[in-house]
């Protein structure tokens, strides 16, 4: 990308929308611009069901006066339609006096993060298909117990401008390639499914990076191997987590409980602890947006700040939180990167992006081997956290019983819960097989954001598992 | 949707128009607004005041079906959606049971969704009411903190039109408060919350709210992780509303079409015990999803799911209706003008019993109240019925409420569960969620903790 690329709205434009903005006496105003272009296809039944475009334009203003933001938005991105919004902005975070004429505005940031080979939009619309039948073709093969598979394609191309009264001016471009499959598999004991999903920071040639058939064989077994699975035991064990499948343990235990806006309303287990021992001496706990092709990777994050790698936890000590530009400010700190929002109709908020656990001195297989028995994860599901209790769910959708040091049975869906500080002091192994793990999309205040995650192979000497077998 | 919107319709009708032959055209034209305030401390944290709207079209020729959308009603975009939805069609696969819904002769239930005193609500009053509903959750409890209080409304007016004959507009608003607390307890934490709806901010019941939120941070408070065991929970209304919403996906056509409902090949057996009565009813105004019209357009109606415990029929849209051979129900859902039609319950609703909470409770010897749950996406597979979500509530002790208890889980499968329903309450609660609330009893599920 260029520094002369076009912008979505020109620089004199947003300079008269951020004056607007600050016209009623507000400290800060800001525009975030936003025009995205989405296709998605879905296969289920064996049919390619449809495919379906989506274009997303509009900008939000957000204006900050005193403790009050007001926020609105608009699909009309002529400068009327901009100077109406920001009026309304201005007028509902305030209803004060003051004035301020014209705003300067820096030269344009830009800080891409990834290289792009083939742009979605420019890729036909037959090969994304053709994506989704191979899939299902090879999805099919793996088992005849496989009944039914379904399939989806997704790609995003959004190019985000950002200016604010502080004089901030920047732009980004991101592209999201996704694609998801779910088989299910029928038996004598009913009916059991399979999910695996692949998604990127990078356009087409992500399809030439990851064998797509091996996608959906992986799906396609996990079904058929829970056929013969048995109930999953209830109460405390010890649980091996599998590489690249447990970030978002990670992601409920603490990442959310680390985040400033949380922090600075005291609803967060880990208020006060900066400083301080809060997991085993093993974790050293990345928040990074830089990482190329990751799904939580960002060039700039939607306040226009360059996206960087932060340091949460060293080697078991808290040594920072996650900031946006209201609780920097607030507190005297630095942006670290985490502003970020659904689109232009949602308010930024402090959000995580890459979050992961880096290596640790253990040989994975003697992990397993070290637990005479407990619970093996091969991939959990979502999760959902109390941060203000520490208390947190996740899903875990393959899992198999550890029996004297070996893996053996196949066990059923169910949830793992724990609590946060007590689960990151209790992590007793952690591998030297660092891999990051599926794309995800992170829920917060009702706004969804693509996240990423990773860890090593490691074990939580006991975690209590929610199965049905007393 | 009994208030038309000529301004949308006419912009639904002048899509449908440009039809060529042979090809069927659905135009779906939606605008709204919202407002939604926030207060912290006192403070006035975020105002937001929006309006956005849109237009998906679907095109449907030879049994392929194609569509797209834009966040815009601008007159250009209009014409570049229907010329995108017109390209994909050539990339569906060929489906004979492909197609838009079409017009069924059955008449909407009229019922009421917009409310002048809402939509004339000054904007000052908002804010004052969320301040209020902050101090009246921390008068409730001197050990309660406030997270945040939170006013939000929104209005939205749709058009919809198809070449089958299909025209429909309305208008609807709404409104409701929330209150999230936090309660301290030497180093320990917990977090409430309580809410408040209604057709207008004249309905709403602050002191309800304000609580609920202190009773629910307060409550747990001291509690411990109970030990393992099977026992009898009793599930509170609000978390029944969430049991049986997850239930909604076995009775979907279209999966019960593909393979993918514990309910499939069931019609006419006894799925669940003989006192348990299900039915799904959009047009009863008390529940907080009624609507008169479906997501195709055809009028939305009360369907009896499970009658006396044996399972009576599947929901459908016109799709998974000619898939299975039968007709629509009324059911198809959509998720605004970016959304196809898809299949669900629209306001479900478990027929209730003759007993209250209390009166349930003492007749158990040994149980758990269960108050709250979490992770009931990634712990229950509708599929399969395998569930268990992590929960938070009370030990039930000799017919009384105990201790408080959290950080377990609750286990069975759907299937077992709705066999092992042994009361149901009468306190029916009309909850802002797609089935309503009331107390449930279930024996022999799996309380995993220490």
């Amino acid at each position: 990308m260029s520094n002369n690329q076009s912008l979505l709205v020109e620089p004199d434009v947003l300079s008269r929308v951020l004056a607007r903005g600050k016209s009623t006496g507000a400290e800060f105003s800001e525009v975030f611009v936003e025009d995205k272009r989405s296709t998605s296809a879905g296969l289920d039944d064996g049919k390619i069901e449809q495919v379906s475009s989506g274009r997303d334009r509009g900008a939000g203003i957000r204006v900050v006066k005193g403790e009050t933001t007001g926020f609105a938005h608009t699909s009309d991105l002529t400068e009327k339609g901009l100077l109406a919004a920001a009026e309304a902005a201005a007028a509902a975070a305030s209803r004060g006096g003051g004035g301020v004429n014209a705003v300067a505005l820096n030269a344009v940031v830009r800080h891409p993060v990834n290289a792009i080979e083939k742009w979605p939009d420019e890729i036909a619309k037959r090969d994304k298909v053709a994506i989704l039948q191979r899939v299902d073709s090879a999805a099919r093969a793996v088992h005849r117990a496989i009944v039914q598979v379904s399939a989806g394609y997704g790609d995003s191309r959004k190019r985000i401008l950002i200016a604010n009264s502080d004089g901030v001016l920047a732009a980004d471009e991101q592209v999201r390639t996704l694609l998801r499959v779910s088989v299910v598999a029928s038996g004598d004991g009913g009916m059991q499914t399979g999910f695996q999903s692949l998604g990127h920071t990078i356009g087409f040639e992500v399809f030439d990076q990851n064998d797509v058939e091996e996608l959906a064989r992986s799906a396609a077994q996990q079904a058929v191997t829970k056929l013969s699975a048995r109930p999953a035991p209830s109460g405390s064990l010890p649980v091996v987590i599998k590489h690249g499948s447990g970030g978002v343990l990670f992601h409920e235990a603490c990442g959310h409980g680390l985040e400033a806006d949380i922090i600075s309303k005291g609803a967060s287990v880990y208020k006060d602890k900066r400083g301080e021992l809060v997991a085993s001496p093993l974790v050293t706990l990345i928040d990074d947006g830089t990482m190329t092709a990751e799904w939580g990777a960002i060039g700039i994050d939607d306040e226009g700040h360059p996206s960087q790698r932060n340091v949460l936890i060293q080697d078991g000590v808290l040594t920072d939180y996650m900031w946006d530009y209201l609780r920097a400010r607030k507190e005297g700190r630095r942006q670290s990167g985490n502003g970020r929002r659904q689109s232009y109709q949602h308010l930024p908020m402090v959000r995580m992006t890459n979050t992961f656990v880096l290596n640790g001195p253990h040989d994975p297989d003697a992990i397993v081997r070290d637990t005479k028995n407990g619970v093996y994860v091969a991939k959990l599901g979502g999760g959902q956290v109390d941060t203000a209790s520490g208390d947190f769910v996740f899903g875990m959708t393959e899992a198999y019983l550890i029996e004297n040091g070996e893996i053996t049975e196949p066990l059923r869906d169910g949830n793992l819960i724990g609590n946060g500080p007590q689960v990151l002091r209790d992590i007793d192994l952690l591998g030297n097989d660092f891999a990051m793990g599926n794309p995800g999309t992170c829920g917060k205040d009702g706004q969804g954001v693509p996240v990423g995650d990773g860890q090593p192979t490691l074990r939580v000497k006991s975690l209590t598992i929610g199965g049905t077998a007393a | 949707m009994n208030v038309e919107v000529p301004e949308l319709q006419a912009i639904a009708d002048r899509i449908v128009a440009q039809a060529k032959a042979g090809e069927q055209i659905e135009a779906y034209v939606g605008r709204g607004g919202e407002t939604s305030v926030r207060v912290y401390e006192g403070e006035l944290e975020h105002f937001v005041s929006a309006q956005s709207d849109g237009v998906g079209i679907r095109v449907v020729k030879d049994g392929r079906t194609g569509s797209a959308y834009a966040g815009t009603l601008d007159e250009s975009a209009i014409a570049e959606v229907l010329a995108e939805a017109r390209d994909n069609v050539q990339f569906g696969t060929q489906d004979e049971f492909a197609g838009l819904a079409m017009p069924d002769g059955v008449e909407p239930v009229p019922q009421k969704f917009w409310d002048d005193d809402l939509a004339n609500y000054p904007t000052e009053s908002k804010v004052d009411l969320t301040k209020d509903l902050e101090r009246r959750a921390l008068a409730a409890d001197a050990r309660v903190r406030s997270e945040s209080a939170n006013y939000d409304d929104g209005w939205g007016e749709t058009a919809f039109a198809t070449t089958t004959g299909i025209r429909t507009s309305g208008r609807a608003n709404s409104c409701y408060v929330s209150v999230v607390t936090l309660a301290d307890d030497g180093d320990e934490t917990q977090t409430g919350f309580g809410f408040s709806v209604g057709d207008s901010p004249k309905d709403f019941d602050l002191d309800k709210a304000a609580r609920e939120a202190a009773d629910r941070a307060t409550r747990l408070l001291g509690a411990t992780k109970p030990a393992t065991k099977r026992t009898t929970i009793v599930l509170d209304p609000y978390v029944t509303s969430q049991f049986i919403s997850v239930l909604s996906s076995a009775f979907n056509g279209e999966n019960v079409s593909k393979g993918r409902s514990i309910f499939a090949d069931r019609l006419g057996e006894q799925v669940a015990v003989p006192f348990f009565t299900l039915v799904d009813d959009p047009t009863n105004k008390l529940a907080y999803t009624a609507t008169d019209i479906d997501g195709e357009g055809l009028a939305a109606r009360r369907n009896v799911l499970i009658q006396d415990g044996v399972l009576q029929m599947f929901v459908h849209s016109s799709y998974s209706a000619r898939r299975m051979n039968t007709v629509s129900t009324g059911n198809a859902t959509r998720g605004g003008f970016a959304g196809s039609p898809g299949v669900g319950c629209l306001a479900m609703q478990v027929t209730p019993g003759a007993k209250s909470q209390a009166e349930l409770i003492a007749s158990i010897s040994d149980g758990v109240l269960i108050q709250e749950v979490s992770g009931l996406h990634s712990g229950v597979n509708p599929i399969s019925g395998d569930f268990s979500t992590g929960a938070s509530g009370m030990t039930i002790v000799n017919g009384a409420v105990g201790a408080p208890i959290r950080e377990f889980t609750i286990g069975s499968t759907l299937q077992r569960m709705l066999q092992d329903i042994i009361a149901i309450g009468n306190d029916v609660d009309w909850l802002p969620m797609r089935a309503a609330g009331l107390s449930l009893v279930i024996a022999d599920v799996t309380i995993s903790g220490s």
